[in-house]
């Protein structure tokens, strides 16, 4: 699903030149749930950003779902954030002033599915993550619990092949944690892969591989025996 | 794209969700337009009024009157009366150059009382030529003017204002009817429009006829020309003959100004229209400057919605939005403010400047019952705005709009969404 090699990432601020990620190389397979962990400034944010097309990269190669992504045109990344990639953020991300069915449907838009058929499918995804009822709820009258599972069924509403989480928990407190985190195994279930970026260790347990990522290189790829 | 139902519907959720953003771009869009309209309505109303004066008088004409002498002169003393005559029309005709029309007016003063059958009045009864029309810019509606024939048979005829064929005729036609004139009767062959209420209670009769009829020997009260496509400056050469060969005529000192007054309806029309022309540039230097300040408010505001909306484009573009999606969206949207504001300060501008004409024209309309309204000068009317200037204001004012928006929507369209993301 995923096929890295030796990527490299620099940030530039000015005359300062920031070495990121300092050859990468990783592989996913399809119905994988990877958890990426590491300190601050290890990198891990900026490697999934560049997984999910949100950001570029310097040097190497990335493949998804077989393709190269390298300079991608705008029109073509944006059609693999909506059909191909999910995305759950930890500061949730949903649009205010858009009640949690209207979010959920939001992917289903830039498919030009038409209203009546999205808000349909919306309301099936919200009641997959219990939240059906608040259908109508503006995301300020929903807690930050609820927020992470509408995002959820907003990621998961366009059937993507791979589901990129940056700190999906790291706004929640543990029980809803844990919560979520029921949610995104259920989904990895389905064969959906799943990429997770956490700094938490009973998160990455969670997972069946996590990836330590230091000073922009793998440190170690351990295979969780439990799962 | 434009009927695209869903980004519409998309568009007005946003707009419906952010009503204080969506009132404040409206507003401006609509005060400014409703301000430039009222500015130019304004504009065009004294315009109007003052122009309106002028009507009643060709533009070109001339109207010359005797007066008093204030030289002494060639053992004449002064203060001595000049009436003019038909002599003086006579050589005025023949020999200046540059009239296209000249026609003597004799006014009877007094008791000129005008009857038809149990309804009459009292109102300014002028002799006079066929070619006054042309100077004083009389418009026949009904019938004709004064011609020829009528002057070289001496017939008794008689053309009514407008204002005379209501007091003395009501609805009915009075075409061929015969008014009494001092008891004497003439016959109706016209109703002419008078240009104000001044002109339309006017009734004009042959010169040769009544000039005798009425005891006016030879004397002339006024003389009337037009000098044709003449410059003020030519009209003024024409008028210094004029003035030459009068007081050769009447034996005055050429240079005495008192002795003939002479009004010069081009050279006060000019200098009106001037002033006029600089009314309405600084008229439209404050229009525009309406316009460019709400130009620039669109502008701000944009600026803004784009920079508040940074984050949600980072989430679209997450979601798969293209950039030319995110671009349409806030055009769109944009746009479609502009349009309705501009539109409805448009509507309500024009609505104002309705109701300000009908309320002028009341009082127009109810001015005669008081006294004297007649002679006073109307300072409004028809305070009017050309729709064409109104809409293109309008269109202006969505275009800037539209490329006010563009700027910051392209640049935000552009920003990775990683970057739009983490704005905070």
């Amino acid at each position: 699903m995923v096929k890295i090699e030796q990527l490299h990432k620099s940030y530039i601020t000015g005359k300062n030149s920031l070495h990121v990620l300092k050859g990468i190389d990783l592989y996913v397979e399809e119905g994988e749930m990877v958890s990426i962990m590491g300190s601050s400034g290890s990198g891990k944010s900026t490697l999934l950003n560049i997984l999910g097309i949100l950001d570029t990269y310097d040097e190497g190669s990335y493949y998804l779902a077989g393709e190269l992504v390298r300079n991608m045109n705008e029109k073509k990344a944006a059609l693999y954030r909506n059909r191909t990639l999910g995305f759950i953020f930890q500061q949730f991300n949903l649009i205010p002033f858009k009640n949690a069915l209207e979010n959920v449907a939001l992917p289903l838009y830039y498919q030009k599915v038409s209203r009546k058929k999205r808000n349909q499918v919306a309301l099936e995804y919200l009641d997959k993550v219990g939240l059906k009822d608040w259908a109508h709820h503006m995301p300020n009258e929903l807690s930050g619990g609820q927020k992470q599972r509408v995002a959820i069924a907003r990621a998961l509403i366009s059937k993507p092949k791979i589901i990129l989480a940056d700190e999906p928990t790291g706004a929640l407190d543990s029980v809803t944690s844990y919560e979520v985190m029921n949610i995104l195994k259920e989904v990895n279930n389905e064969g959906i892969t799943m990429m997770i970026v956490t700094h938490e260790h009973d998160i990455s347990e969670m997972t069946q591989r996590v990836i330590h990522l230091k000073d922009g290189l793998i440190e170690k790829n351990i295979t969780n025996r439990h799962n | 794209m434009l009927i695209d139902i869903d980004k519409w519907q998309e568009i007005f959720s946003t707009l419906k969700k952010n009503k204080l953003r969506t009132f404040l771009t409206s507003f401006s869009v609509a005060w400014g337009i409703l301000i430039l309209i009222i500015l130019l309505g304004s504009g065009k109303g004294l315009q109007n009024a003052v122009l309106n004066n002028f009507e009643g008088s060709a533009t070109n004409a001339v109207w010359i009157t005797g007066m008093r002498t204030s030289m002494n002169y060639k053992g004449y003393g002064k203060d001595r009366t000049i009436q003019l005559n038909n002599n003086d029309y006579e050589v005025i005709r023949d020999q200046i150059e540059g009239i296209d029309h000249i026609s003597p007016q004799f006014n009877i003063w007094g008791n000129t009382s005008l009857s038809y059958n149990d309804e009459f009045g009292n109102f300014t009864v002028q002799c006079i030529l066929p070619s006054h029309q042309y100077v004083q810019g009389t418009d026949v509606v009904t019938g004709r003017y004064i011609n020829e024939i009528d002057i070289e048979q001496r017939r008794k005829v008689i053309c009514i204002g407008k204002g005379v064929h209501e007091a003395l005729f009501k609805m009915d036609n009075p075409i061929g009817k015969y008014v009494k004139l001092n008891g004497i009767p003439f016959k109706v062959v016209g109703i002419f429009d008078g240009g104000n209420q001044n002109g339309d209670k006017r009734v004009v009769v042959p010169f040769s006829a009544a000039q005798q009829i009425f005891n006016g020997g030879t004397n002339v009260s006024t003389l009337g020309l037009t000098t044709g496509n003449a410059s003020v400056e030519e009209s003024k050469i024409i008028l210094d003959n004029i003035l030459k060969k009068l007081a050769q005529l009447h034996t005055f000192h050429p240079d005495d100004k008192s002795a003939i007054f002479m009004y010069n309806t081009l050279e006060d029309y000019q200098k009106t229209l001037q002033v006029f022309n600089g009314i309405r540039v600084f008229v439209w230097i404050i229009g525009i400057g309406t316009l460019i300040a709400g130009i620039v408010g669109i502008g701000n505001i944009m600026l803004i919605v784009v920079k508040e909306r940074t984050r949600e484009i980072g989430v679209r573009k997450a979601l798969g939005a293209t950039p030319v999606s995110v671009v349409s969206l806030i055009i769109s949207e944009a746009i479609f403010i502009t349009t309705i504001a501009g539109y409805f300060g448009m509507v309500l501008g024009i609505a104002i400047m309705e109701g300000v004409d009908f309320l002028v024209d009341q009082a127009i309309a109810n001015a005669p019952q008081t006294s004297d309204a007649g002679n006073q000068m109307v300072m409004f009317m028809n305070p009017n705005v050309d729709v064409r200037i109104a809409v293109s204001a309008t269109i202006l004012l969505v275009i800037s709009g539209a490329i006010a928006g563009l700027f910051p929507a392209v640049k935000a369209s552009k920003i990775k969404p990683i970057e739009a993301l983490r704005y905070e």
